[in-house]
């Protein structure tokens, strides 16, 4: 028997999505492909979990729709109306784009679908080795131990981008005050502030532990407490910089440090780099992943306010 | 299988099904008044108004079906977190409104 009702949902979603994505490159009016971006975003994190990929949904729903609709906003407020306004109607250039991005997925989809199925089945390998680990949720597993590399080098890489901003920054500071107008003095932020605040680091602190057996993890949890600094830096509880802290970079450098110095570190041993020691695997990876957690929120944080350091701000 | 059954399995599923469709038909509602009202103020009367009362029925047809279990409980908390954050989002909105609309005023 066909389930219809999934089918019928499945369809809905598999179209909206092809819809959005297009409505998105083809909008001329910036700011509509922007919000028509973070819509395809949480479409695309509806379709993971209906996947049954709940890991890949959450990090699409907080990164892909949330952090990165957050910091094309930003850029979109900071660009100049007068640029926006010259910039050509509509050119033939997205259509052209979307057709050639179009055929290159198409070519790649019948690539695949012609490859002749994996000798070697990970999944299950992943599986019979899980309880060598140190945790039960196998993306986890995957992510911080059997794959650590990967992760060791992504760390790495989710730095560069600030060293991008501080480069810009240098050259052209961001404006400092860009609070804006009518927010700061609401009573209704205060309070939105003080409930939001305290249920966002419980909930970035579960992620992180929840990790270790279902769905969660530094990545999730990071972005999580980033939203909870976006808020507190648009209520004026922080403010940017012109220049980083000292105590700001040791947080950003945290998780890489601590990362590297336990991969090198069970190397005493005379075991390669970054095997764990099944007995204490659990531990190293949860101080990894907290220090990791800590790491991605400044990084993220940061990325979103566009400046090289922050500050209290004035409203506490 | 839940303690609101009162004996008859089908009438959870027709309640739930009831107070789902109700939230839908609140939304609906709220989008074709986001679409249709003339200005920003009504626009958002019709918005948040719909959205809270639909994503509460919604919640609450699931957590229904749910029956007295924690995933009831999380449903009980998003929809009070979206209300939180839907109503001071449209707050903002209105008072950036009601700034502008003054600034336009002045200039005159």
């Amino acid at each position: 028997m066909i389930d219809w009702s999934s089918w019928l949902f499945d369809g809905l979603l598999a179209v909206g999505l092809l819809l959005l994505a297009w409505l998105t490159v083809i909008s001329a009016d910036l700011f509509r492909a922007i919000l028509f971006f973070i819509a395809f975003g949480l479409f695309m994190a509806l379709c993971w979990a209906r996947l049954a990929a709940p890991d890949v949904a959450l990090a699409e729903a907080a990164i892909g729709a949330g952090i990165s609709g957050a910091l094309l906003l930003d850029a979109y407020r900071v660009l100049s109306a007068p640029t926006l306004a010259a910039a050509p109607a509509l050119s033939r250039l997205p259509g052209l784009l979307a057709l050639l991005l179009g055929g290159v997925t198409g070519a790649l989809s019948w690539v695949f679908w012609r490859l002749p199925p994996p000798v070697l089945a990970l999944d299950e390998l992943v599986q019979a080795r899980l309880a060598d680990s140190g945790v039960s949720n196998p993306v986890t597993a995957v992510l911080l131990n059997f794959r650590g590399y990967d992760t060791l080098l992504e760390a790495a890489v989710l730095l560069l981008p600030l060293v991008g901003v501080w480069i810009i920054n240098r050259q052209t500071p961001a404006p400092l005050e860009s609070i804006p107008v009518g927010v700061t003095d609401s009573p209704l932020v205060d309070t939105l502030v003080h409930l939001v605040t305290p249920l966002a680091v419980l909930s970035g602190a579960y992620l992180l532990w929840a990790g270790a057996h279902q769905p969660g993890g530094a990545f999730q949890a990071g972005s999580v407490l980033a939203g909870a600094g976006a808020l507190l830096l648009l209520s004026d509880r922080l403010r940017p910089t012109a220049t980083p802290q000292a105590l700001l970079i040791l947080g950003l450098i945290l998780g890489l440090v601590i990362f590297c110095g336990l991969a090198l570190g069970v190397m005493a041993d005379g075991s390669p780099l970054l095997r764990y020691p099944p007995a204490h695997a659990g531990l190293l990876i949860l101080v990894i992943e907290t220090a990791l957690t800590i790491s991605i929120a400044l990084t993220l944080l940061l990325l979103v306010s566009g400046a090289a350091g922050l500050r209290w701000g004035r409203r506490w | 299988m839940t303690w609101l059954e009162f004996g008859f399995p089908w009438l959870t599923t027709a309640i739930a099904w009831t107070l789902i469709i109700l939230g839908a038909l609140f939304f609906m509602a709220g989008s074709v008044g986001l679409l249709r009202f003339p200005d920003v103020l009504t626009r958002l009367h019709a918005l948040t108004k719909a959205d809270n009362l639909g994503l509460g029925l919604i919640c609450l047809g699931l957590a229904w079906q749910a029956g007295f279990t924690p995933v009831a409980f999380k449903l009980l908390l998003i929809w009070l977190l979206a209300l939180l954050s839907s109503s001071v989002s449209c707050h903002l909105v209105a008072r950036y409104v009601l700034h502008a609309a003054a600034r336009e005023q002045r200039r005159d």
